[in-house]
């Protein structure tokens, strides 16, 4: 183990199965995180992003949701393993999340003070009140919400005041690990702007690690170190943010993935994008599982799934860059 | 090539039987078909008692042979006057279940209808039927109920129409919420934006999403409605006696519940088994009407 | 711009206001005096952020709802005050799709009863046969395979949702289509098949578009023209590249500056934030909207309402800052 990475994950693989059918939702997913940096984790609806987050918090739903196998070291230590009393004292400890919508991860009834001081309390039962409520205002002047307000009720604030709220909490406890699940995506971009700005600076202040989930390329490339594209529950692409942003060579997913998006720079005529759709997760294709979609399709991306290419820090799954599939790519060219 | 598929759309597109989709889908379910023969069966031995028992068995009485146990004379016993229960089962059955079936009805109709004025027009319409309703329902309904036959007097019809404003409050509530809910949805702005009038919204778009809810709240009201029957017929303004009814059976059974445990223990059943089999229908038909649950 | 080849606007709205009764005397003013022009074939992209009043305008223009005050003409008549009835043969021509492909599709029709459905009602076809073979050119041109016809929307996913509603509402051949928000909803990937899409009827049709969305990029992408919205009043109208080369109102350049753009030069750098929130648009007071989050506000800011004046040929922005000097 090396110990300066906070998060290993290899191997990971998890299913959600209910009565009808199996959802193969990650599928040997390989991910490490450094101490103090931030990794984007960038993916469509339906990539697995969020089932990742949970997998490390092992909040899964407990019906359906299995890790069949895989393992996930935090800080050294085997999560998989871990019982759920040895769970309770990480989560919101040592490792926190922020959910996507702040609608609903606050409890309407409580006030946000009392909301905070809940999440502290329970990892610090030995604190006073009075030390309590000190670290409650601390807590919201940090987020950049005045004090006083901590008397307030959640319906009282706006949506990005809400978020602001919800990051207070995760962050009370002063987590090694912050996985933010999207975290703006449901604000507008002015206010999406300030708190992601209200991120970065806390993150940098209590060199926190952190995973963010999104699917807005714009908000990786302005805070993340390093990047991994997840598609039907694989990484197919991972590296520092200049191997993603400036490297020539790319998995097609993630080209089609630029191309999709308008640039506000070059005025196009027409985008273009991937073509077809994510995969049915229940019934993966056998081989890569966007080589149905892949322009630069071979033989054997639909028989074999592809193994990881990699120079230096920047990895890429797909033959495109392999020995097998150069041979192959020749043959379809001549 | 290309013509021939242009020419075989109209085949391709035109819509399976409506009621035959439904039956389709309405078969997969076990319990809806149970639940489906089994009112048949109850509904069957119903309509034809005058065929199984004479009405004269129900109610001419017999004091020779008051209470007796069930027998091959009287399959269910016979009540405290001596009169067949197997008969009065059968006789009062249908006019129970028709009085149930008919309230149900009268009432799901009245109470939806309003409740979805209410729901899709909103402001004053809203104001003046919710308000009404909150004066109506401010009187419990076996008072309502009481007041109602004992005004017209005991008979078929004035029943029904107690039974009938009863039990149509449900429904307003029920409606209405589910309406305005429905009401919101863009599907219906995109409808007006194509140019629908309000019936057309109403009848196609509104109707058939609250559907469920009102066909599995009228399923639960029948059985509701039976036991309600038997009530007032405990109070005295059930349908006239000698005519049987089930409610009028068990509250004159409670008397000999030690003595004559069957003479509660058939009507009971009665009542249970066709409360079940339409409970059981009603919720095949929820299924049945909802495309999420097809194929 | 197309404003040379077609001398008279297909839509036209003056001064048009929508406001919402919250209680007596308190009046949400959702869209408050906007002037706008819309000529055939052309996109007007509206962009702002939530409760600046956009989706409002969209459906007070086709008269979803109705308006408060102002006009509104198409093809130079004042539909303002057209009722229902009056509106009913107009719908043939202006058209709506919108953001959430979930809840504007009925979830009990099949797919080519919901395209049909505005066919049935206007009576456009003899037959319903021609109706459903209608139906079914329209499901060809917005790239839903004839298989689907039977399907129900829950068996379908986001982007062919999205179509089933493009189809829909060209089913009509309308010559004016409120897009509201279309391609929000969905991912990426699918959001630039569907946007493609939409351009490529736009030139089949000519099609006007009155573009409504959050996402400057996608307005860039599509509009030719672009308005910015604050609290129900338009900022800054301006030829898409103008706009986004030249931006004059303060609060449009606080919204280019917080796009995150896919670009690691910028990493870490600071945003230009603009502090504070959007309020509600509740019993305005005179006043630049933008005044209490401005970083250049001024006392004239409060004071007065900012004039919506030219600053350049088919630049208007109303702001103190520009059309003082």
């Amino acid at each position: 183990m090396n110990t300066a990475n906070i998060l290993e994950i290899k191997d990971l693989k998890v299913i959600y199965k209910t009565d009808l059918e199996v959802v193969e939702a990650i599928n040997g997913l390989n991910l490490t995180l450094g101490k103090g940096k931030t990794l984007g984790l960038v993916g469509e609806t339906g990539a697995g992003k969020t089932t990742t987050a949970l997998s490390i918090l092992k909040l899964l739903p407990s019906v359906t949701g299995k890790i069949l196998n895989g393992s996930i070291l935090f800080d050294g230590e085997e999560i998989l393993k871990m019982d759920e009393k040895k769970m309770q004292a990480i989560r919101g400890n040592r490792i926190s999340m922020v959910f996507q919508d702040p609608m609903t991860s606050l409890n309407p009834v409580l006030t946000v003070g009392d909301q905070i001081a809940e999440a502290i309390q329970l990892h610090n039962p030995e604190m006073s009140k009075e030390d309590v409520q000190k670290k409650v205002a601390s807590s919201l002047e940090l987020v950049g919400i005045p004090s006083w307000r901590s008397v307030e009720y959640p319906h009282q604030f706006s949506g990005g005041m809400k978020q602001r709220v919800v990051i207070a909490i995760a962050l009370a406890c002063e987590p090694e690990l912050l996985i933010a699940d999207e975290p703006t995506t449901a604000l507008d971009v002015t206010i999406q702007a300030q708190v992601l700005s209200m991120i970065r600076d806390l993150r940098d202040r209590f060199n926190t690690s952190m995973i963010m989930i999104t699917h807005d390329l714009g908000i990786v490339a302005q805070t993340c170190d390093d990047v991994a594209v997840m598609y039907a529950g694989t990484i197919i692409e991972s590296g520092t943010a200049e191997d993603i942003f400036l490297n020539k060579d790319h998995h097609p997913y993630t080209v089609g993935l630029f191309n999709s998006i308008p640039n506000l720079d070059v005025k196009t005529d027409r985008l273009s994008p991937i073509e077809g759709l994510m995969p049915d997760p229940t019934d993966l294709p056998k081989g890569c599982a966007f080589s149905p979609r892949c322009p630069h399709a071979m033989e054997i991306c639909h028989q074999k799934r592809p193994p990881v290419y990699t120079n230096n820090t920047h990895n890429i799954a797909c033959f495109l860059f392999l020995p097998e599939g150069k041979q192959g790519n020749k043959g379809g060219e001549e | 090539m290309k013509n021939n598929e242009n020419g075989s759309d109209a085949i391709l597109y035109k819509k399976e039987n409506q009621f035959k989709e439904i039956w389709r889908r309405f078969r997969k379910s076990k319990g809806a078909v149970i639940g489906l023969i089994l009112f048949i069966v109850i509904a069957g031995g119903l309509l034809a008692a005058d065929l199984i028992v004479p009405y004269e068995k129900a109610v001419s009485q017999n004091f020779g042979a008051r209470l007796a146990p069930p027998s091959m004379e009287y399959p269910f016993g016979t009540d405290g006057y001596g009169r067949d229960a197997f008969a009065r089962l059968l006789h009062g059955g249908r006019t129970s279940l028709s009085i149930a079936l008919l309230a149900t009805f009268s009432s799901a109709i009245i109470g939806s209808s309003l409740g979805a004025i209410a729901g899709f027009f909103g402001g004053k319409v809203d104001n003046l039927i919710m308000r009404s309703l909150d004066i109506f329902m401010s009187v419990p309904d076996i008072l309502f109920t009481m007041a109602v036959v004992y005004a017209l007097g005991p008979s078929f019809t004035n029943l029904l129409i107690a039974l009938t404003l009863a039990y149509f409050t449900n429904y307003v509530r029920l409606v209405r919420s589910q309406v305005l809910n429905l009401a919101e949805q863009d599907y219906v702005e995109a409808a007006r934006a194509g140019g629908a009038k309000n019936a057309r919204i109403i009848i196609s778009h509104i109707i058939p999403n609250a559907i469920g809810v009102i066909i599995v709240n009228t399923t639960l009201n029948v059985a509701k409605i039976i036991l309600y029957e038997s009530t007032l017929s405990f109070l005295g303004l059930g349908m006239p006696p000698p005519h049987p009814e089930w409610g009028l059976m068990l509250a004159e059974a409670r008397e000999f519940m030690r003595t004559a445990p069957w003479l509660m223990f058939f009507p009971s059943a009665a009542i249970v088994f066709t409360a079940a089999s339409i409970n059981l229908i009603g919720d095949g038909m929820r299924d049945a009407l909802d495309p999420h649950l097809k194929s | 711009m197309n404003t040379a080849t077609h001398s008279k606007p297909l839509l036209e709205t003056k001064g048009l206001k929508k406001y919402f009764k919250i209680r007596k005397n308190v009046n949400l003013h959702a869209v408050d005096g906007i002037d706008l022009e819309l000529y055939p074939g052309e996109t007007l992209g509206v962009v702002g952020e939530s409760g600046c009043g956009k989706s409002t305008l969209g459906r007070t223009i086709i008269k979803l709802l109705e308006p408060t005050g102002g006009s509104i003409l198409f093809n130079g008549k004042d539909i303002t005050n057209y009722s229902v009835n009056q509106m009913r043969p107009l719908r043939r021509e202006m058209q709506i799709i919108f953001q959430d492909p979930y809840s504007s599709i009925d979830p009990r029709k099949s797919v080519i009863e919901i395209i049909s459905e505005y066919s049935f009602i206007h009576k456009m076809y003899s037959s319903k046969a021609q109706t459903f073979s209608k139906a079914v050119e329209m499901m060809e041109l917005v790239g839903l395979a004839k298989r689907y016809a039977n399907s129900y929307p829950h068996e379908l996913d986001g982007g062919r949702r999205q179509r089933i509603g493009i189809a829909r509402a060209l089913s009509l051949n309308p010559k004016f289509i409120v897009c509201d928000e279309p391609v929000s909803a969905l991912d990426v990937s699918v959001q630039a098949q569907n946007l493609n899409l939409l351009m490529d009827l736009q030139d089949n049709f000519s099609l006007a578009y009155i573009f409504i969305t959050h996402d400057l990029s996608v307005v860039k992408h599509i509009s030719d023209i672009i308005m910015v919205m604050y609290l129900g009043k338009c900022v800054e109208t301006a030829p898409s590249d103008e706009l986004f080369i030249n931006p004059l109102h303060p609060y449009t350049q606080a919204l280019l500056a917080a796009i995150p753009k896919p670009d690691i030069t910028m990493r870490n750098k600071e945003f230009q934030l603009i502090e504070g929130e959007v309020t509600s648009p509740i019993n305005m007071k005179p006043g630049c909207r933008f005044a209490s989050r401005c970083p250049h506000v001024m006392d004239i800011c409060s004071q007065e309402d900012p004039e919506f004046l030219e600053a350049a040929p088919g630049h208007r922005v109303a702001c103190f800052l520009v059309n003082d000097k």
